[in-house]
């Protein structure tokens, strides 16, 4: 008998992850059928990605998506990697300090995606873009920031102190010896943030105006108006996109240098 | 050089800090002060309005034509229900989560990474597609309806658009979160204390009582914690699966800031949401005090 394996741990096992795995498949099945009836099996069809590719307002969701995922991205790793860098010796306050910056992981999206709706209209920001990134800019704080300061704290000091007893300054000791051994960290954390950025429904939908909504906005309110199976198509295309990246940011967390 | 220490720290940690505090911080005070406001005529909220605890009020009462207070359970039904739908979760994901942990502690190495990249996956992907993925399969005519109608003696059965729907999204949703404090447990047992109850004459029942889940305790009081805040605050699987009907604070908020336009009384929503947030993450810290104090 093995003692580790207790009874029904393994079904219960198995039976999570069909639950997790079975909705997104029926997903993804349904989006390669030529039948407009969701339910019903006719044959396989690539009709609905050519539809998709076609429409004009989801080519330009996606471009918003991306652009608003990138500035999002760049903008979020560049403060993470300073205040990664910042809380790297301990320091009075240095807690509260991470605390403050892992809060939006912790806050309520709606609350705070609400609240910003308010400062922005209240100190006179139009709603859109000006209004998105930096919005998205700063929930995506956290998702670059953990991923730099897992890889900081694990870096070996000794490195940058053999720099600097072979008098490089602390530009060069920076450059030539910290930002490469960083650099998986800083790859694998802007990814995230940039996934982060790119999935995100709520803080789009309170701060987009008109012309610049995001796909997960735009599928939203394509499930509103009633299911076709261009949305299965489009959140197929989602779906595999955040897999792809989030895959990618694992194996530059392992990279070695 | 200890001189310039604390201001170049300080430039670094700075921009990070400022931007946070800048775009959730304000906003959140804002968001407090507008919830005392009065509603406008223009946009949501009459700045230059006295301030009341009026909003606060009208989740309780509602006044009658001649200004009685007539109570009113509307609103703290929705309330209700998102306490209740957030902690019937937290307990689902307990219950499945600490089985599953179990087994992904108890598989070969390369079999458990590989299951744990699977539980992890879905974690980074769309929430509002994984919603969306239920709603196809729960809707009247999906296959599951059709089976279930098909077994159901009792006449027709609507699968969507109820409080069973919004559970079953809100589990799907967030087990990942309690799986992998779980297993980051169980990773770490000794394997000798479950042997050791056994030789000791308890059986798999008493083990797994009084071995397995005290020592799971700090895994089931995180995973609680990443499930039941995320689920007390959500929005997108009652909008998908609720329908109009089973509504939960997240979206009574929206509503209010859309067809609403009441953003004082959004306001007073959010601050009691986030109320009932820093309650539980307290009675959290309270329970994991507890629970060290007695191992």
């Amino acid at each position: 008998m093995n003692l580790r394996r207790l009874p029904l741990t393994r079904e219960i096992g198995l039976g999570v992850l069909v639950y997790l795995y079975v909705p997104v498949v029926v997903l993804i099945v349904y989006s390669f059928n030529a039948n407009r009836t969701a339910t019903v099996w006719t044959e396989f069809s690539l009709d609905w990605y050519r539809k998709i590719l076609a429409n004009p307002s989801i080519r330009e969701a996606t471009w918003n998506s991306l652009v608003l995922a990138a500035a999002a991205g760049i903008g979020s790793t560049l403060l993470a990697l300073a205040a990664a860098l910042g809380t790297k010796t301990r320091f009075r306050g240095r807690g509260l300090v991470e605390a403050v910056l892992n809060a939006p992981l912790i806050l309520p999206e709606v609350v705070v995606a609400v609240a910003t709706l308010m400062l922005f209209v209240a100190i006179g920001v139009e709603l859109g873009m000006a209004a998105m990134i930096p919005a998205h800019i700063a929930f995506c704080i956290p998702f670059a920031f953990l991923p730099i300061k897992a890889r900081l704290d694990g870096m070996n000091p000794s490195l940058e102190e053999a720099a600097q007893d072979l008098y490089a300054n602390r530009l060069i000791t920076f450059r030539r010896v910290t930002l490469p051994l960083l650099w998986p960290g800083i790859l694998a954390g802007f990814t995230l943030a940039f996934v982060t950025s790119l999935d995100d429904f709520l803080t789009s939908f309170f701060l987009s105006g008109p012309g610049s909504t995001t796909l997960p906005v735009y599928i939203f309110s394509a499930i509103r108006a009633g299911i076709t199976p261009e949305i299965n198509a489009i959140s197929t295309i989602m779906l595999i996109v955040s897999v792809a990246l989030v895959v990618t940011s694992f194996l530059f967390g392992r990279m070695r240098r | 050089m200890s001189g310039t220490a604390p201001l170049r720290r300080a430039g670094l940690v700075g921009p990070a800090l400022v931007t946070v505090l800048v775009l959730v911080g304000v906003p959140l005070c804002i968001m407090v002060w507008v919830s005392l406001l009065g509603r406008g005529t223009t946009i949501g909220v009459d700045w230059q309005s006295v301030p009341s605890l009026a909003n606060y009020a009208r989740l309780i009462w509602e006044e009658d034509f001649d200004g009685t207070l007539l109570f009113n359970p509307t609103y703290l039904s929705i309330l209700w229900r998102s306490v209740w739908q957030a902690a019937a979760t937290t307990a689902i994901c307990v219950l499945v989560g600490l089985p599953v942990a179990l087994w992904m502690a108890s598989l070969p190495r390369g079999l458990r990474n590989v299951v744990i990249l699977l539980v992890t996956i879905p974690f980074w992907t769309n929430l509002l597609v994984r919603n969306y993925a239920w709603l196809i399969i729960l809707r009247e005519d999906g296959a599951v309806s059709w089976a279930v109608n098909a077994l159901w003696p009792f006449g027709p059965v609507q699968l969507l658009y109820n409080d069973t729907a919004i559970l079953i999204g809100l589990v799907y949703s967030f087990l990942p979160f309690m799986i992998l404090p779980l297993y980051a447990v169980f990773e770490k047992f000794d394997w000798r204390l479950l042997e050791a109850a056994y030789d000791l004459g308890a059986n798999r029942w008493r083990a797994l009582r009084r071995v397995i889940i005290p020592l799971a305790m700090p895994g089931i009081i995180a995973g609680s914690m990443l499930v039941f805040i995320p689920s007390l605050g959500s929005f997108v699987t009652a909008a998908l699966l609720g329908g109009g009907k089973s509504m939960m604070m997240g979206n009574l908020i929206q509503m209010q800031f859309g067809q609403s336009r009441n953003w004082p009384f959004g306001a007073a929503i959010s601050v009691v949401l986030l109320a009932l947030m820093m309650l539980v993450l307290m009675g959290i810290a309270l329970w994991k005090k507890r629970a060290e104090q007695s191992t």
